[in-house]
């Protein structure tokens, strides 16, 4: 037993020292829900739009990237929503902030394009220069969506890096596009949200719903939670590709030559992703209702539900690294698993289910289920609402489980 | 007394490959003891059976008493294995590595952190513990890795290659260190492909090759097999092609092999003394230069040269 702790706490540790890992799992669904947010006007109370933020833009990096977010701050795509202007000089800019005529100034230092795309093999290990985005303490909000556009833009560049799926050459290759993709995508859901503005943004199945509430219900309370499940469905992958991971790195081999039979170090591996699974939804969840003020609704039923979903999110993780032979093939599936499910099951879209056929089949992704219960709970409805969304996800996970189980043990995971 | 280990006739082959064929030799309690084989040999394939990872597909161990294939668990308690590919966690400090293996040994509380602070000053790495292992040097995770496999005072220790693409100092370190714990009483199998370690180390060697275990026993035992012969060393200067100076070294009387690798031949004769000028007449007469010569009594490297005709490192 104190074996298997260690196991899923060493797992959950190695996962906290992931940048990589933790931009995907925590800072990507933050910034996504923050984004469409800002463009649903989630923030701003009435559902009109808000007016142009003031921001102030200097850019001292004479690089590829540096231009990359200036000409994204000043792009048409974010003309309704920022008022940028650009600055030469740094101290002008700042005083600008202080004597609050702008919300943030946005300050790309010299070198920041070099020191993230290295020219020489030398620069490789030189510290990252950061861009720095000076807040006005006076328009917390606003300052914080110029932050949060910076901070996607640096996810892209990062995801770029570190990911090494899209490389950086590539991603500025393409014009430039790929870090207004946040945008475009964000203002996109936005558009689409906006314009189902007249009708209800989700069916909702519980009866017991006045409809006063329905009606000034927050779209953050749709969008968070789908970001959340959506990027779990990444996180379990990630920790269920561990397993093959240490298969490949001679761990594997090595805890099963301490006297530790394979069936706990399987089960430790199990907890482990459970464990991360878990620890990102709270985090999100937290995040989001301290820094939003979203009410989640009724406490034990969002624990609960967090509990749930993340066995029926584990259950399809391990499936992947059952299936798969190498941890790539693991990685690549479990994007296609979020992107797929994420969009089967709503996730992207406020909960929406597909029509027909697609909308049953939506029925096997754990973020169709979970995001029922979220909704709910969030209108209000309390652990006995969501009882049968959580005896589908305990079932699912179960189930997956067990195949995986056995596909484990039929590759010979199990021996000895 | 009873071995700590026995080999029974161990075979191991992989989809009709047989890597590991009939292995069997006993390890007593206390020794030292040297598996010598080129890449490929097998050496890793019969570590893997011995530390339970791998079942045999024919033949037995038995370790302390338990059988590998009966009871592994049991032998398991009385091994540490160190792995040939480091398998650390690159991500965790040596200290939580430690920690972790620790805990999968079964060990914990204050009792593991003095046996972590034991085992880092034994591989000379206790002020730099907290650091990543990622950012250590390829010597200073070799040492990690071989930590690791002391935490729990195995008994019987499996080295498999423990010195391979390493600085010399941590090598030096390195072999210092098993000396050390085996004056301390731990059993040491060893493997290596590097004829000096071997000899250096070891009492007893095992000379494993295709598998197979060609030749056991004392170093000296091994080099009497080579008979009376000498070992002539010859270092050439860099980038001359040698090829011609051989031909005309094994064409000389009383030649017994003719050698090369790295700037180097080495010649088998009978009588070292006797066979240096004739060489040095030849090496004149096709201008070659010779930088120096080396007289070696015969060592593992002319056993191994002995019995498969082929240098231990080519
Ligand atoms: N899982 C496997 N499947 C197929 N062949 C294997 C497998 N493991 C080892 N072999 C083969 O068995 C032979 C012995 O390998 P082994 O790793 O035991 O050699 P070694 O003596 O440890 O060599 P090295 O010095 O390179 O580590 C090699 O030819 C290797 O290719
Ligand atoms: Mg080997």
């Amino acid at each position: 037993m104190t074996k298997l702790i260690a196991i899923a706490w060493k797992d959950l540790r190695l996962i906290f020292r992931d940048r990589a890992a933790l931009i995907l799992m925590l800072a990507t669904p933050f910034a996504l829900t923050l984004g469409m947010g800002l463009i649903t006007g989630a923030f701003s109370g009435g559902g009109s739009s808000i007016p142009q933020l003031p921001v102030v833009v200097v850019n001292q990096d004479g690089g590829q990237l540096g231009d990359a977010l200036t000409q994204l701050l000043t792009s048409a795509d974010l003309d309704d929503l920022l008022a940028a202007r650009v600055e030469t000089d740094e101290t002008a800019a700042r005083s600008a902030v202080e004597s609050d005529q702008v919300a943030a100034a946005v300050i790309v230092p010299a070198g920041f394009t070099d020191s993230i795309i290295p020219k020489d093999a030398d620069a490789l290990s030189a510290p990252a220069v950061a861009i720095e985005v000076v807040m006005n303490p006076g328009r917390p909000i606003s300052a914080g969506v110029v932050r949060s556009i910076v901070e996607g833009f640096i996810d892209q560049v990062e995801a770029g890096r570190v990911g090494g799926q899209v490389a950086i050459g590539q991603l500025l290759g393409s014009g430039l596009i790929a870090s207004q993709e946040i945008a475009q995508m964000a203002q996109q859901f936005g558009q689409e949200q906006a314009s189902l503005a007249g009708e209800p943004l989700i069916r909702v199945r519980r009866s017991d719903v006045a409809p006063e509430e329905t009606n000034d219900f927050n779209p953050l309370l749709l969008l968070a939670p789908g970001m959340a499940l959506a990027f779990l469905m990444f996180t379990v992958s990630l920790g269920s590709r561990s397993i093959l991971v240490e298969r490949r790195d001679g761990t594997l081999a090595r805890m099963l030559s301490t006297a530790t039979p394979a069936g706990p170090i399987l089960v430790g591996k199990i907890a482990g992703v459970y464990l991360v699974g878990v620890a990102q939804m709270f985090i999100l969840i937290l995040a989001s209702t301290l820094l939003f003020r979203l009410d989640w609704g009724d406490p034990l039923g969002v624990i609960a539900l967090v509990l749930a979903a993340v066995v029926g999110a584990a259950g399809w993780g391990l499936l992947l690294a059952a299936v798969a032979k190498t941890p790539n093939q693991v990685a690549n599936l479990g994007m296609t698993m979020m992107l797929l499910f994420g969009i089967l099951g709503g996730s992207f879209f406020g909960g929406a289910l597909p029509e027909g056929a697609l909308g049953r089949l939506a029925k096997i992704t754990p973020n169709a289920w979970a995001m029922a219960g979220f909704t709910a709970l969030a209108r209000g409805g309390d652990l006995t609402d969501i009882a049968p969304d959580i005896a589908a996800l305990l079932a699912m996970g179960a189930a997956l489980l067990a195949i995986s189980v056995a596909l484990f043990s039929r590759k010979g995971f199990l021996q000895r | 007394m009873l071995p700590i280990l026995e080999a029974h006739n161990l075979v191991k082959k992989f989809n009709g490959f047989t890597a590991v064929d009939d292995v069997s030799f006993a390890i007593e309690e206390g020794e030292m003891f040297s598996l010598l084989g080129p890449n490929g040999a097998g050496k890793t394939t019969t570590i893997a059976m011995l530390s339970c990872l791998l079942a045999p597909t024919a033949g037995e161990a038995v370790i302390g008493g338990h059988s590998v294939t009966r009871d592994p668990m049991a032998a398991k308690k009385i091994i540490g294995v160190v792995p040939q590919d480091i398998a650390l966690y690159e991500e965790l400090s040596a200290l939580e590595n430690l920690h972790f293996w620790g805990r999968m040994y079964g060990m914990g509380g204050a009792a593991l952190k003095r046996r972590i602070a034991e085992v880092l000053e034994e591989v000379g790495l206790a002020d730099k513990a907290k650091q990543r292992v990622k950012t250590y040097s390829g010597g200073m995770k070799r040492r990690i890795n071989i930590a690791v496999g002391l935490l729990h005072r195995p008994r019987l220790l499996f080295m498999d290659e423990p010195t391979v693409g390493i600085d010399p100092q941590s090598r030096r370190n390195i072999l210092d260190s098993v000396k050390a714990l085996n004056r301390q009483g731990m059993t040491v199998l060893y493997t290596t492909h590097y004829m000096e370690e071997a000899q250096e180390l070891s009492q007893r060697v095992g000379i494993i090759d295709h598998g197979r275990l060609i030749a056991l026993g004392t170093q000296q035992e091994l080099t009497q097999m080579v008979g009376q012969m000498d070992a002539l060393r010859l270092h050439l200067p860099e980038g001359q092609e040698a090829g011609e100076l051989i031909a005309a070294l094994q064409a000389l009387p009383d030649m017994r092999q003719v050698t090369t690798a790295d700037h180097q031949i080495v010649l088998i004769v009978p009588d070292a003394q006797e066979a240096i000028p004739p060489v040095f007449a030849q090496a004149d007469r096709l201008g070659f230069k010779i930088r120096s010569v080396e007289i070696e009594e015969p060592n593992l490297e002319a056993v191994f040269l002995h019995l498969t005709g082929r240098a231990l490192r080519d």
